[in-house]
């Protein structure tokens, strides 16, 4: 598909800036060097482009949709119905302390 | 007889019957043909002992009259879904060495009706991406080559899964589709791929991508195959709240049904600039082929079809970055080996764990969903997405089934489009507007392009009736002259 596009239209160069990047990685949780930030801005910002043409829809009075499955989501009897094999959920941890997962120390 | 590799499931089913060869017999033919095509990496975990147990089983069950619908027929499986036992990666490194403690309910489903297991399938990394190229085990290589001898993607994310069955190592293979990851594949490598519809399939104990567009579907080399496969792993199951209770149909019977009658849509807004050539021709083909076998063709329009991509790489990096967040080095997969305290062993723990387009895409989609940019982006393109489920909706009053092209182009050398991630998405252009409706479509082999790469044709069906999906889906197949194996 030639860049010409009209999909590719509404690609400007629109910014998340460095600070902006380096607040998002660390709300998600990844840690990413300086270097690394110059890396990723570019690409993210041209993903940010790609999806603000989205702006131009008309979206006045259109309900958002959030599940195409038109299910009611069903209620159960809130009653325990599964567990009692700490081991085996256990089995997969990094770390386990007591029959418990194992983090750093979180308190002094 | 021909290979055991080259039988269609349908076929092995008959060969088990007749005694013409056993389980056992099916499933060393395809381990040697695992062992012999290692070359295309298109396994992350090998699991010929389980096969060889499972298909033993098998064979004793079939002495006993009992036959499911899938009764020793040696399939790959995509590493998304949790196997009880066998490591499951989602092919990232975050996930190495995990051993889920339980079933998916899909391969529970597979297995309960007779299959057997070769392996769990390489793919793009927590099927993010378009070529099998974001796997942490390495690139798939598709068994196709082009004339230049340059290694092919075999198409993503379930390139692993799409190679093996085109490479005749498995006679089918799971995948899973959120964004064409099915049907992409298939159309890359010449084979069949179907998306059910959203709901038809348990999503319970699949590693999620986008809860609201990740659908499990199935792989094989015809349409009949599919339909088989996809009978045996659907079905309601009360541990997924959006699994919907609807009976499953006789798939593997009505699929042959005659499409006469029948109104097919063409949308013209798929006629994207750029288009190659021979792409537009093969389109007009197909259509050509369902009117001769007795169908209308009808022109239809879907307005918002070029909104879909934008509003696909919004709804989906968002729900990735919600549902990745369960990685965090506590539970379950990889942990950083040194921090200074918690908050640091989460931020190295994914940095080391998560490959650079996963990375990318929690990024977006934690921004879109921050604070000051939910309405603006995350509610803005659920609203789009809600006018283009409502183009669908409108375009099946006038309608049973739409074609269109599966992608925009033929399978493209490993490396290439990787400069631009825009690129690389628009692979996607036919296969996204789809998913966001939640409806089924299937991939089929109809052509080849100027360098003889396969091409396949899209085949769209309302919520709920794939077996129309199927018959249209046959009807291309039996025209098309590329029907593989028997």
């Amino acid at each position: 598909m030639s860049p010409q596009s009209p999909i590719l239209k509404g690609i400007t160069n629109m910014s998340m800036d460095k600070n902006t990047v380096k607040r998002v990685a660390h709300l998600s949780r990844i840690a990413v060097s300086d270097a690394q930030i110059e890396e990723i801005m570019p690409r993210l910002n041209k993903i940010m482009g790609f999806i603000e043409q989205l702006s131009e829809v008309d979206t006045e009075n259109v309900e958002p949709l959030a599940n195409v499955a038109n299910i009611k989501l069903k209620m159960r009897e809130d009653v325990v119905n599964d567990g009692g094999y700490p081991a085996e959920i256990l089995k997969n941890a990094p770390e386990e302390t007591q029959g418990f997962f194992g983090v750093p120390n979180v308190v002094e | 007889m021909s290979k055991l590799t080259d039988l269609t499931i349908a076929g092995a089913l008959e060969g088990l019957k007749n005694k013409d060869f056993s389980a056992v017999e099916l499933t060393e033919a395809h381990i040697k043909a695992m062992d012999d095509a290692k070359a295309l990496n298109a396994f992350i975990t090998d699991t010929p002992e389980i096969a060889r147990a499972q298909a033993a089983a098998s064979d004793a069950k079939r002495t006993n009259g009992e036959v499911g619908l899938l009764e020793g027929i040696p399939i790959a499986v995509k590493d998304l879904f949790c196997t009880k036992g066998v490591q499951t990666t989602s092919a990232s490194h975050i996930l190495e060495g995990f051993v889920p403690e339980y079933e998916s309910s899909v391969t529970a489903n597979m297995f309960a009706q007779g299959a057997v297991m070769l392996g769990k399938a390489n793919m793009d990394q927590f099927a993010m991406g378009s070529a099998n190229t974001t796997s942490y085990f390495g690139n798939v290589i598709s068994p196709i080559k082009r004339d230049d001898g340059a290694d092919l993607t075999p198409g993503g994310s379930s390139g692993g899964s799409t190679a093996a069955v085109a490479a005749n190592i498995s006679m089918g293979a799971l995948g899973s589709d959120t964004g064409g990851s099915i049907r992409q594949p298939a159309s890359f490598c010449g084979i069949v791929g179907m998306k059910p519809t959203y709901g038809r399939c348990s999503r319970w104990g699949m590693v999620a991508f986008a809860s609201s567009l990740d659908q499990a579907g199935t792989l094989a080399r015809t349409v009949e195959d599919n339909a088989i496969m996809l009978q045996a792993i659907a079905g309601y199951d009360a541990k997924d709240s959006t699994s919907a209770n609807h009976a499953v149909p006789d798939w593997s019977n009505s699929f042959k049904g005659d499409i006469k009658g029948m109104k097919i849509g063409i949308p013209k807004e798929y006629i994207v600039d750029g288009m190659p050539e021979e792409i537009k021709k093969l389109w007009e083909q197909g259509a050509a082929w369902l009117k001769d076998a007795g169908a209308k063709i009808v022109d239809i329009s879907l307005p918002h079809t070029k909104y879909a991509l934008p509003t696909y790489y919004i709804i989906a990096p968002a729900e990735a970055s919600s549902n990745l967040a369960r990685y965090d080095g506590v539970r379950y997969g990889h942990r950083a080996a040194e921090f200074e305290d918690l908050t640091e062993m989460y931020e190295k723990t994914r940095a080391e764990g998560f490959g650079d387009e996963v990375k990318r895409r929690i990024m977006i989609g934690t921004y879109v969903l921050s604070a000051g940019y939910y309405d603006a982006y995350y509610i803005k393109a659920q609203r789009v997405r809600r006018k283009i489920y409502d183009d669908f909706t409108q375009a099946f009053t006038q309608c049973d089934a739409i074609l269109t092209p599966t992608a925009p182009s033929a399978a493209f050398a490993i490396g290439e489009n990787e400069d631009d991630p825009i690129k690389m998405y628009l692979n996607d252009v036919f296969t996204v507007p789809a998913s966001l409706a939640g409806i089924p479509g299937i991939s089929v082999p109809a052509g080849l392009d100027s360098q003889g790469l396969p091409l396949g044709l899209q085949v769209l069906g309302k919520p709920w009736d794939e077996e129309t999906v199927f018959k249209v889906g046959h009807a291309i197949e039996n025209a098309s002259g590329l029907k593989r194996g028997a």
